[in-house]
């Protein structure tokens, strides 16, 4: 059957993104940042993944105000990367994998969690740069993806407790899929930051380092955590970081740590980054 | 009975709610087009001739054309869809978002470059956020 090995979490910041593209990673403003992912390229390597199910955000890039949904899968067989506003980034198209990706959503939808199927969909910063984190910049892309959007633009995004509650779902489907499968469930986004308003700028270290470590060992009390406390101390897009809670939730409620990183700053960002293996 | 809306209390933002994005609707469209090449230039060859392509607020069009991004999110602009007018004009979003704090961009790089903004009791909200 399949099984989910591991979780990552990062951020997606898109600058990070472009110092890839425009190699700058060793500038000395983006080496540091950079050094914090060489263990989980090496490790990435060992663990070899069939498929990673990879949480993220779409930043007005796929979807504009036409559509709002609060949970979308991706199941089309690829998803090219966006243009989102001065060219796709030059990174592999993205690979899907249709067969699993069906198979959770039939899975989860009765499990009581109303996703929306995505056929059609450009990926953008937020999926692509874990990517490169993860795995440099390869011709192809080692693995299979599956996208799971999650709207976290248009306020309410679905809840802490909501996530959580998906990771938990989305375990149960990919444990029910037949193919002998390593799958990976990936959360990205976050951590504190602010892009707007008179506040903008706002880095919360001290949240976001107790968000890593209750997301290690605390997660069921974390998940509780309201919208409210998301905005208010790690700013307003700092809500991002309910994402990592649906692969959190995918894991064992015991994970081994592997490797934890926290970065300030990637541009207006505070980065968090963790591998987490289920024992 | 009216919805609870504590993250009203949040200071210097603005949370993009559903009632945001009801008045940001054509604002925000607006900018989605902007991610075409065609109509960036022919929003830059005449914007006020563009932006009377849209059925937004005579306040919402002229917020635009300041490139006051504070008043656009007051009027239900939302910073990822408004990142399309920053990206055209070739302006990065750290530069951008230094413009909404009356910080001068480098004053706003060195902020972040020293850990960002600390969370105080100025900037953060400890009240009663149901009162």
């Amino acid at each position: 059957m399949a099984k989910i090995t591991a979780g990552v979490a990062t951020s997606h910041v898109p600058a990070i993104g472009a110092a890839i593209d425009n190699g700058k990673t060793q500038d000395p403003y983006w080496q540091p940042l950079f050094a914090g992912y060489e263990f989980g390229k090496e490790w990435i390597k060992q663990q070899k993944p069939d498929v990673v199910i990879l949480v993220y955000n779409d930043h007005a890039s796929a979807f504009d105000m036409n559509i709002i949904p609060t949970f979308a899968l991706g199941c089309a067989p690829s998803f090219a990367p966006a243009d989102e506003g001065w060219g796709p980034r030059p990174v592999p198209p993205v690979v899907g994998y249709p067969e699993l990706a069906s198979h959770i959503a039939q899975s989860v939808i009765q499990q009581d969690f109303d996703l929306t199927i995505i056929n059609k969909m450009d990926v953008d910063h937020g999926l692509t740069v874990p990517l490169s984190l993860m795995f440099g910049q390869p011709d192809a892309w080692p693995c299979k993806i599956i996208p799971v959007a999650v709207n976290v633009v248009l306020y309410p995004a679905p809840s802490g407790k909501r996530c959580y509650a998906l990771g938990k779902a989305i375990r149960k489907a990919v444990e029910s899929f037949d193919d002998d499968l390593n799958v990976q469930i990936w959360g990205t986004g976050g951590m504190s930051h602010q892009l707007q308003g008179p506040r903008a700028g706002l880095i919360n270290e001290e949240f976001d380092n107790d968000f890593l470590d209750r997301l290690v060992d605390d997660a069921d009390n974390l998940a509780e955590m309201p919208h409210f406390d998301y905005l208010n101390l790690a700013g307003s897009e700092g809500v991002e970081l309910v994402m990592w809670l649906i692969m959190r939730g995918a894991l064992n409620d015991k994970v081994k740590l592997k490797k934890r990183f926290y970065h300030v700053p990637a541009s207006n960002t505070a980065v968090g980054h963790l591998i987490l293996e289920n024992e | 009975m009216s919805l609870d809306k504590p993250y009203k209390h949040i200071p210097g933002t603005t949370v993009f709610d559903a009632e945001m994005g009801r008045l940001g609707y054509h604002l925000n469209q607006f900018c989605m087009s902007l991610m075409k090449a065609e109509n960036r230039e022919r929003f830059k060859a005449n914007e006020r001739a563009y932006l009377d392509e849209w059925e937004m607020t005579e306040e919402q069009k002229q917020a635009v054309i300041d490139r006051d991004y504070n008043r656009m999110m007051a009027t239900g602009g939302n910073i990822y869809f408004l990142a399309k007018i920053f990206s055209s004009d070739g302006i990065s979003f750290q530069d951008a978002a230094s413009t909404m704090t009356g910080m001068t961009q480098p004053e706003y790089a060195q902020m972040m470059l020293n850990g960002g903004r600390k969370p105080d009791a100025s900037n953060t909200f400890s009240g009663d956020k149901n009162g």
